[in-house]
């Protein structure tokens, strides 16, 4: 650290941070956590749990009935509910908590639409529900209790088959006073009648951790007592289960018997380590799992603290039974809210996912280029002279990014008077380059009165408040911190509000926001975040946790719209998540370093996200901590340019690495790397219009795609850019090669730089030199790119389209094409877009209207078409709306077989055909 | 759509200030006109292909080099070429024609983009030329002031060199004059030695005398208390009841051994008690006094000196020179500060239950006088002797730096020039170090120590790199570039941080300021600037 660094920083970081570099001990075991401690020593077998079938109540949609456990005999209840989409809703509470517990809100995008349920059949010990077609159906057992849902013959899931349903009912602390016995009467009574069960509930009191908990300096006063959840998933048939991020871990999940289970609890883990279940910034309890016969999905809507255990019983362990994986939720408080997503086909899961938490946000076209960042651009000068430096050397970018020191005193929605005493100059110069700007917004507020941000929070009573009602105050980069509540919806509309023109001075509408640090990170907190007897309303932050991220994200984000009056998309990156933050922007994957085995990771890393909605993600290019060498920053260019989310960033304590300054060679390389990504702009475009209308991810495992296929079922150091881009990045040092598997029996795929074809189902050896980025154009395809690639995207905007159109073996091929203003929400409110499918086929090439009711004019073109895999025409002609035809000049080269048009010259918003004779 | 452009254009050349129309493709150099003729197909300019000329600027890429559309940019390789009438024609990418951004400032790049460019081409070329031409004012200046810089560091150099001579005579003299004072030393040293062993020699014995004095009475005392019997003789079996006196260790004093301690007869009396007394007396208890103490000299002789050490030894140095605020300070070692303690031995105060040394005799004492001043005298010659080869040395090494090609940079050494930013006073003493300290409070950084010169391999003269500066926290030790540009005067103009740890400071001095006629005063001058 730098003398030039506020001591007060310096402190902080010898105090907090550096004291926990490469420190596991600073985030808690299942062990160390009570709750899980207590729940994983529950071992499978005969549940305690009973369905009281004669309580069943059916309303059209909705079907009741209560549970109640054997041994304590608390009652509980269980909600069924069939959605529509083919996925099933179980919802288990206590049936009269001594208070509310937590239900999680503003996840779902509205309360899911019902289908009607019925019973097919009930006999003392069970009830066969109907879920409507295909056979389906849902057992409920009475005793023990457990849930099985069918497809004909075939056990598709079971819910407590393993009885590891555990529900810690709220209770009044045994040593305080007589009162409890009223309000636990009902209970009570019902424990007269069992002196078994009366026992068992005393023992659970007596373990210790349930009514406090204290890790290293810090004490968790627990006021309600113990309140974990618990409920075993068995998935027969099932191998391979994925999701459930964030975790720095294959794609693929791993049995968690000899380790802990993956744990889902937002942290600001100082130097992540790779290949381990602990927990992350962000968490979406979203289980994907996956055979050749069905995917399914399991969504787990809990905001606290969550542990996920997986097991499996492969044949080759216990050789008579068929192959099965069993999954175990364990979380702190509130309720069991599952949702059961049936497919059976993975695209199937992601739109059955999307209709319960919404899609990926549309992000305007300049978010998808390239993004330069680091920590931090010194001053006003700084920022000019890397703009600058991007122009002498000719590589593209679009946004740049300002980190915490821009802020005066780390005081967000200021500047520095010192370094950037003219913020609307610099935004200006910007804009005079088409480029844009992010300057980090954190939710921590610095605790000063001189700060009308932090004034204002506490005349209102925003902040949050800590266990004894005073308001919460934490350490972070400011020193002496208070943390908006942002569950509070006033709160999020009086942060938003702080967003417009005149309230954040010195702020353009080419500015937009990065929410880091919203875990959120408390430096002195346990595990450097906020105490969970922290109050927000009347929850306790132990109820909220993951979800506060959340929060932060759509309240910015909620702030650019406003600011502009609804016309224009925002663009909010955050580094803490839950299920639905795709709908508010991107997400990066935090703190990396610049290691070979973080590039790597961030594949994995990134398609775990897609698979549970989160499409927008990308890793730091370059890696955060330490200096990567010239090779490490080349291929992590190489393989950002072909993740959703591309920005370079880097540690302050780190030699500066913008990328002129490893050598011409590297400089060429790394201007080709990002040049390749603005090429592909209209893709990505495309992908992220279809991702927001569909909930299909950008950027996909192969076996989304050949989900018959059981090779890709662990792949993960390659991936699918929507379905006809397969990149395989170089990841690893002195590589001479990469072996790429090519998915797809009869699929063919062409290399996009040399458009050799190669045949599927093949491993692929694939020699590599420094400028290699292995890239694969499925065969049967048309993918648009715009070529002529210039300073920044919307540079592009009106520049013409070339089309590669990759033959399949049938000679066939199609694709689509979307434009509209890129940036405005105009597609949406007065559906100003251009949308067209291309298809090749009986050598003719098509463009056809998808949606004629869309209305937008472009300047765009077609300037070439490039045929790949097919034969020498002896004519090519253009034939316009009006039918009129007229001949287009052409090349071909046999090897490879490529025909390349020129200039169609025909409007990208026309219909037209290509023919060839 | 705008897939007709105008193929051709009319710009305007300058030469020798009158325009001339020239009817050439849009974006081509006045230079490659040759290359583009119009109605005749074209050969792309690295003979790919030929083609139409109708295709020629028509907004589609048929060169592989791209020179077929110099005008457009439809070729991600290609360049275009702004005439920029009053100030410097220059090559753009071709990306950047109709991109809504203007790049030539005589506004051809933007021709179909709707950007509204406004053509400053004349204000540039004049800021340019003044521009210029202050920078040859200055150089001319500096020049002038580089070439004082250069005498006075010739002269500066002779003087250096013939006081270094100088003073290698003088070294010489003092050298012979230590020789002969630490003759004198020794000469005087010799009668003090011997007089104050004569002194010594003679207080041991009287010391001797006054301890067989002691020894007779406690061998009468013990006499009596051994003769239990107070026969006037001990007896074998009075001299058993000393058990400490057992020679085999085994706890008792057996009758063989008290006779074998008795010379082997049976009693003795006072006067043969005297060899039985030498045989005893070290493990004699008194039966009246407790047991003293074994006489322990020579331990407490040996702690003595690892204290002395222990205290002298100056354990944080490494903070000391931290804190260190004088650059001039030569870091000179004080060892010889460090060892003076220990040389003076003091005589041994074992028994401190015996007398005091009685004070040297007067002559003696004279002898220890004339030694003590020889001793000085000789100390002090030695001393103007080191200090002497300490000048000698700071010298020879700024005789030694790498000053420049002229020695020009001379001037600069024991220098010191600081700049006050709006946190810090920066300060850069050229060939020593670089430091940072704040301006409200809080001690200096060291951003680096003299390293080496470290501009371009034709001119390493046009930045100084100082390294190994204070560590920082998970990173590397601070280090300092300087760059040096011509001015008048000599000063610190800017002070950076631009990569963490790494600070970059712009210096103005007259000593790197080139001939003037170097300096091109066109408008069309060079790229430079």
């Amino acid at each position: 650290m730098a003398a030039s660094c506020d001591s007060f920083v310096l402190l902080l970081f010898l105090l907090f941070v550096s004291a926990q570099a490469v420190d596991r001990s600073n985030f808690k075991t299942c062990d160390q956590s009570s709750f899980c401690k207590r729940q994983r020593e529950l071992k499978p077998g005969q549940s305690p749990y009973r369905a009281l079938l004669d309580t069943l109540e059916l309303s059209d949609s909705r079907l009741t009935l209560q549970l109640i456990n054997d041994n304590n005999k608390v009652r509980l209840l269980l909600e069924l509910y069939r959605l529509q989409g083919n996925m099933t809703r179980v919802k288990i509470n206590e049936l009269k908590p001594i208070k509310p517990r937590y239900e999680v809100p503003d996840v779902l995008i509205s309360d899911p639409i019902t289908e009607a349920l019925s019973v097919v059949s009930q006999d003392d010990n069970s009830l066969v529900l109907s879920l409507g077609g295909n056979e389906q159906r849902l057992i409920v057992s009475a005793q023990p209790f457990r849930l099985d849902i069918i497809e004909g013959p075939q056990v598709l899931m079971s819910l407590n088959s393993r009885g590891l349903l555990a529900f810690e009912h709220l209770r009044v602390r045994k040593d305080t006073n007589s009162e409890s016995e009223e309000t636990t009467g009902q209970q009570k009574e019902e424990q007269q009648t069992s002196e078994d069960g009366q026992i068992k509930e005393e023992e659970e009191e007596e373990k210790p951790g349930m009514w406090e908990e204290t890790f290293k300096s810090h004490s968790d006063s627990k006021p309600n007592g113990p309140s974990s959840i618990s409920l075993d998933f068995s998935l027969p048939g099932v191998e391979h289960v994925y999701g459930i991020p964030e975790h720095a871990d294959t794609l693929r999940l791993k049995s968690t018997e000899n380790s802990d289970p993956y744990r889902l609890y937002n942290l600001d883990v100082f130097q992540y380590e790779l290949h381990n279940p602990m927990a992350l910034y962000g968490a979406v309890p979203v289980l994907i799992s996956h055979s050749t016969e069905r995917t399914m999905g399991i969504f787990w809507l809990n905001a606290a603290e969550t542990w996920v255990d997986i097991s499996s019983n492969s044949p080759d362990t216990v050789s008579s039974d068929a192959p099965q994986t069993n999954v175990r939720w364990v979380s702190e408080s509130g309720i069991i809210d599952v949702f059961i997503m049936l497919g059976p086909k993975p695209a199937d899961v992601f739109t059955q996912y999307a209709s319960l938490t919404g899609t990926q946000s549309f992000p305007p076209l300049s978010a998808l280029a390239y993004h330069q960042c680091r920590w931090n651009y010194n001053d006003q000068e700084d920022v000019k002279a890397v703009d600058q430096g991007f122009d002498e050397h000719d590589i593209p970018y679009d946004f740049i990014w300002l980190d915490i020191e821009h802020a005066d005193g780390k005081r967000y929605f200021t500047w520095d008077p010192i370094k950037f005493p003219t913020p609307k100059d610099m935004l200006k110069g910007l804009m005079d380059k088409r480029r844009k700007l992010v300057a980090i917004v954190d939710p921590h507020i610095r605790v000063d009165s001189g700060y009308r941000i932090h004034n204002e929070i506490r005349s209102k009573n925003f902040y949050v408040k800590n266990k004894d009602g005073g308001d919460y105050e934490g350490w972070c980069w400011p020193g002496n911190s208070g943390y908006p509540d942002f569950t509070n919806p006033e709160m999020r509309a009086w942060w938003a509000s702080m967003f417009a023109y005149d309230q954040y001075e010195g702020s353009m509408e080419n500015q937009y926001i990065w929410n880091d640090m919203n875990e959120p990170s408390v430096f002195n907190g346990p595990e450097v975040t906020m105490h969970k007897d922290a109050v927000h309303g009347v929850w306790e932050h132990r109820d909220v946790h993951n979800l506060y991220g959340l929060y932060v994200q759509k309240a910015t984000s909620e702030g650019l719209i406003q600011r502009s009056g609804g016309v224009e998309r925002p663009f909010v990156l955050t580094r803490a998540f839950f299920a639905g933050s795709q709908r508010y922007g991107a997400v990066w994957t935090g703190d990396n370093a610049a290691e070979w085995g973080h590039l790597k990771i961030s594949i994995p890393m990134c398609l775990s996200l897609g698979l549970v909605g989160i499409s927008f993600c990308g890793a730091d290019v370059g890696g955060f901590f330490k200096h990567p060498s010239a090779e490490l920053l080349v291929r992590w260019y190489q393989a950002g340019a072909y993740q959703p989310f591309f920005r370079a960033h880097a540690h302050i304590d780190t030699p500066r690495r913008e990328p002129w300054l490893f050598g011409p060679e590297n400089t060429a390389l790394i201007r080709e790397a990002v040049r390749q990504r603005y090429a592909l702009l209209p893709n990505w475009y495309q992908l992220f219009y279809n991702a927001h209308n569909t909930g299909q991810p950008v950027m996909r495992p192969l076996w989304v795609e050949y989900p018959a296929e059981v090779t890709t079922f662990s792949i993960e150091d390659e991936y699918l850019i929507g379905k006809d881009l397969l990149v395989h990045p170089v990841t690893d040092e002195g590589a001479t090669g990469v072996t790429a598997y090519l998915p797809g029996k009869g699929e063919v795929w062409y290399d996009v730089h040399s458009l050799q074809k190669h045949d599927g189902d093949q491993s692929l050896y694939i020699p590599v030199t420094m400028s290699s980025i292995p890239v694969f154009q499925r065969g049967g395809s048309i993918i648009c790119r715009k070529e002529r690639v210039r300073r920044s995207s919307s540079c592009m905007e009106n520049d013409p389209y070339t089309l590669y159109v990759a033959l399949n073996s049938q000679g066939f091929a199609e694709g689509e094409l979307y434009i509209d203003d890129f940036h405005t929400f105009n597609y949406q409110k007065s559906k100003q877009f251009i949308h067209r499918r291309l298809s090749f086929s009986n050598n003719s090439l098509t463009s056809r209207n998808l949606a004629p009711d869309a209305q937008f004019s472009t300047e765009s073109w077609i300037e070439r078409i490039v045929v790949i895999g097919g034969s020498r025409p002896s004519s090519v002609s253009l034939i316009n709306a009006d039918g009129v035809e007229s001949a287009l000049e052409f090349e071909f080269s046999s090897n490879p077989a490529v025909l390349t048009v020129r200039k169609p010259s025909v409007s990208a918003a026309a219909d037209w055909t290509v023919v060839l004779r | 759509m705008t897939c007709v452009h105008l193929l051709l254009t009319l710009v305007f050349a300058v030469s020798l200030g009158t325009p001339v129309e020239v009817h050439r493709p849009r974006g081509v150099p006045l230079s490659k006109k040759p290359f583009y003729e119009e109605n005749k197909p074209f050969t792309c300019l690295d003979g790919s292909k030929t083609i139409l000329f109708d295709q020629v600027n028509d907004d589609y890429c048929d060169c592989k080099g791209g020179s077929d559309e110099p005008g457009t940019a439809a070729c991600p390789n290609g360049k275009f070429h702004c005439t920029n009438a009053g100030y410097k024609p220059t090559f753009i990418p071709s990306s950047r024609i109709n991109d809504g951004i203007c790049d030539c400032c005589d506004t051809t790049d933007e021709y179909n983009s709707g950007a509204k460019c406004e053509n400053t081409c004349k204000e540039l070329g004049r800021k340019e030329r003044e521009v210029l031409q202050k920078m040859a004012e200055i150089t001319k200046e500096g020049f002038l002031l580089k070439q004082q810089l250069i005498e006075e560091a010739k002269k500066g150099r002779g003087e250096k060199q013939s006081k270094v001579t100088e003073m290698q005579d003088n070294k010489k003299q003092l050298e012979e004059k230590v020789e002969a004072l630490r003759t004198v030393k020794e000469t005087a040293e010799q009668p003090e030695r011997e007089a104050k062993e004569r002194h010594l020699k003679a207080w041991e014995e009287q010391k001797a005398a006054i301890r067989l004095v002691k020894d007779k009475a406690k061998m009468a005392e013990a006499f009596l208390e051994l003769d239990d019997n107070a026969d006037g003789l001990v007896s074998v079996s009075e001299l058993q009841s000393h058990a400490e006196l057992d020679s085999d260790t085994d706890g008792t004093l057996s009758e063989a051994e008290a006779k074998g301690l008795m010379g082997g007869v049976e009693q003795v009396d006072t006067a043969t008690f005297e060899s039985v007394w030498e045989n005893i007396k070290d493990k004699y208890h008194s039966e009246s006094q407790p047991e003293e103490p074994a006489p322990v000299e020579t331990p407490v002789d040996e702690v003595k000196e690892p204290v002395v050490d222990n205290e002298s030894e100056p354990y944080p140095e490494d903070i000391s020179e931290e804190e260190d605020e004088d650059d001039d300070d030569d870091d000179e070692y004080h060892e010889e500060d460090e060892k003076a303690p220990p040389t003076m031995k003091t005589p041994e105060k074992s028994q401190e239950d015996e007398e005091a040394m009685p004070p040297y005799e007067a002559d003696t004492q004279v002898l220890i006088e004339a030694a003590q001043k020889a001793r000085d005298d000789f100390e002090e010659a030695e001393k103007a002797l080191r200090e002497m080869d300490d000048q000698i040395r700071n010298i020879e090494k700024e005789l030694s730096f790498d000053f420049g090609p002229n020695a020009e940079f001379t001037y600069l050494y024991s220098q010191c020039y600081e700049l006050s930013t709006s946190e810090y006073i920066y300060r850069l003493c050229p060939f020593n170090r670089v430091s940072q300290k704040p301006k409200f409070g809080g001690s200096e950084t060291n951003l680096g120590t003299w390293g080496s010169w470290s501009g371009p391999e034709n001119n390493k003269y046009l930045s100084m790199k100082y390294e190994h500066g204070t560590g920082c926290w998970q990173g590397p030790n601070r280090s300092t570039t300087v760059k040096l540009t011509c001015g008048k005067e000599t000063m610190l103009t800017s002070t950076s941080e631009p990569s963490r740890c790494e600070y970059l400071m712009e210096f103005i001095t007259p000593a790197v300021c080139q001939e003037p006629s170097n300096i091109d005063l066109s408008a069309h001058g060079h790229t430079e600037l």
